[in-house]
């Protein structure tokens, strides 16, 4: 066997050198680019990237700076309630939708079109939708109810469930045509077994439906928090950040620092936060889902 | 559920004799209380989902004295295409009043290459992967599906330095490899799930007679695969079109992607807000994905689904 490394290196060659930008991409963009920024989240690099280590300076001062934190709050109270009202409202809607109703292609094609559309679009929707002169307070008012009062974006208490409601109106027909999926998947001996033995519908749905709909669910929740971090365009759009830097969130604190305050390392350390976020996520479901896989 | 139905008829085709009382099975009143509320729940969200469409459209058909007076919910008194043509070729980004049509077709010189090179390059991609494996080939395919969740974010600088490096940084080149780039991950693992979906004897009978990769590639599995082709590109279109965080990184004002010269238009600091004109220049940025979404119709959702289970 003393002629088979060599041919080893060169059987597959056309299929090796065919994958040459997907491992260009693997090695140098995705592993290289995210190494760089992390080491570079070390240095005090300004308007340049200068390899001049301070140690965890630039996280010290991310987290003594309140924009940041005013972020992450945005990002927790917009991601939980993201989180739960998109996972509750997909699944109500999808189960609606799998009780053989008639127009369910009509009705799943008006659910999902906000879906196709870009955050930026969804954004200007809503930021004239709840323009308080002309918008939904204004036209409540004008139905006589003149204290109502309803303009979240120029309150800075409750701009981001401002920005909720649009993110939710976006994003919720890709849950829900996730979980129809799922329900489509289910036998429907199930149903009739269940039927049979009279046990109500609600309870055949939280009792045997959901925990069989385990894999969908988690799949659902690492698309949607995945989707969650990344949150910046819609908020550009929307609102901008304000009233003042209520409704700013982790990428725009990122892209602001980098590209227009000159402060790279600012961005990178708070780029690397946001990594982290997303590793916290991404591991244990990758452990859940692939570790059990090799086991079993 | 043909189920009743048949379990009925076959009762009554075993006896004959006489029943008391109704036959057949139980009828299904159509306003039953489950009815009601199932219909008009749905009927409720979709007024929901639809009226912000609706909004977009009668607010960009009205003149701003109706949008200053009116309601945003009533119909236009009188149709006006005028907040059309004006968000077309005369709104202003900074210095340029050519309306969003420069934007338009930056966004066609994006998007057309993007889709077409990140297509190529990952359908040859997943073909190899599920095809030609090689020593190391998974390694790589599960680094490329999980920076398929890195936050754009950490990626931005360094290709940023590349692009700068190759010459590309700020002209339309550079935006497209970034977008086949990002693009590649979601595209190859389609593709290889696709390939790998295909009868393996296929591919055996063509490398018993001879065939070579790329032979094999453009005579067996591209003529076989043209649907997950067209899934391919509705999730590119759609992708790259509504894409601004990457627009506005690498291009530069004159370069703009429609997207980033429609938020520089609406939420421009200067002069009087037009309203009509806003929205116009929203559904006319939104349109693109529109189109291709309602003419797709089941493919796009094969589309999401293929790239969101087992992602």
């Amino acid at each position: 066997m003393a002629s088979g490394r060599p041919i080893q290196l060169f059987r597959n060659m056309t299929a090796k050198i065919a994958a040459i930008p997907m491992i260009l991409t693997a090695l140098v963009i995705f592993v290289g680019g995210t190494a760089w920024t992390v080491v570079y989240s070390f240095t005090n690099s300004k308007l340049l990237p200068r390899a001049n280590f301070v140690g965890l300076d630039q996280y010290e001062r991310l987290w003594n700076t309140n924009r940041w934190i005013v972020s992450i709050e945005n990002l927790l109270i917009y991601g939980i309630c993201m989180l739960v009202l998109s996972f509750i409202i997909g699944f109500v809607l999808a189960a609606l939708m799998d009780q053989k109703i008639r127009f369910e292609n009509t009705f799943r094609t008006i659910i999902l079109y906000p879906f196709a559309l870009s955050f930026i679009v969804t954004g200007l929707i809503w930021q004239w939708l709840l323009n308080p002169d002309f918008g939904v307070q204004n036209v409540v008012r004008g139905l006589g109810w003149v204290s109502f009062e309803f303009d979240p974006l120029n309150n800075s208490s409750i701009v981001i469930y401002g920005v909720l409601i649009a993110g939710l109106w976006q994003g919720t027909g890709l849950v829900m045509v996730l979980m129809l999926a799922g329900l489509r998947g289910i036998d429907q001996e199930i149903w009739k077994a269940a039927r049979v033995d009279g046990i109500p519908m609600w309870k055949t749905y939280l009792y045997i439906v959901v925990p069989m709909l385990r894999p969908v669910f988690i799949t659902s929740i690492v698309i949607i928090a995945s989707g969650i971090v990344r949150v910046y365009d819609l908020v550009v759009a929307q609102t901008a950040g304000g009233p003042g830097i209520s409704s700013e969130v982790p990428a725009k604190y990122v892209y602001d620092y980098m590209f227009q305050g000159q402060n790279l390392g600012q961005g990178f350390a708070a780029s690397t936060m946001m990594l982290l976020a997303v590793a916290i996520v991404i591991i244990p479901w990758a452990y859940l889902e692939f570790g059990s896989r090799n086991r079993g | 559920m043909a189920n009743p139905a048949t379990i009925s008829t076959a009762v009554a085709g075993a006896d004959t004799l006489p029943l008391d009382g109704p036959q057949g099975p139980r009828p299904r009143p159509r306003l039953s209380r489950r009815n009601i509320f199932i219909y008009g729940t749905m009927l409720v969200v979709a007024v929901y989902y639809l009226l912000p469409l609706y909004v977009m459209i009668v607010t960009s058909l009205k003149g701003m004295p109706e949008i200053r007076l009116g309601n945003i919910f009533s119909p236009p008194m009188e149709i006006t295409f005028e907040p059309w043509v004006k968000a077309w070729a005369e709104a202003c980004t900074g210095l340029n009043c050519d309306g969003l049509s420069r934007g338009f077709w930056n966004s066609v010189k994006i998007t057309v290459p993007s889709v077409f090179l990140s297509i190529a390059v990952a359908s040859v991609n997943g073909y190899a992967l599920s095809n030609w494996k090689f020593k190391g080939a998974d390694i790589f395919f599960t680094i490329l599906i999980f920076g398929a969740f890195i936050p754009y974010q950490v990626m931005l600088y360094p290709i940023v330095i590349i692009l700068r490096e190759i010459g590309l940084y700020g002209s339309l080149g550079g935006l497209v490899i970034v977008h086949v780039i990002f693009g590649m991950p979601i595209v190859t693992l389609l593709f290889r799930n696709y390939f790998a979906s295909l009868p393996e004897e296929l591919f055996k009978a063509a490398r018993v007679d001879g065939a070579g990769f790329w032979q094999i590639y453009f005579q067996i599995m591209l003529p076989m695969s043209l649907p997950i082709f067209v899934v391919a590109m509705i999730i590119q279109v759609t992708g790259i079109w509504n894409d601004f965080l990457f627009g506005v990184v690498y291009t530069k004002p004159d370069t703009y992607p429609m997207t980033v010269q429609l938020n520089n238009i609406v939420n421009s600091v200067q002069g009087v807000k037009e309203y009509n004109v806003n929205m116009a220049a929203t559904i006319l940025t939104g349109l693109v994905p529109l189109v291709i979404y309602f003419v797709s119709g089941k493919l796009f959702v094969r589309g999401i689904a293929a790239g969101a289970v087992k992602g």
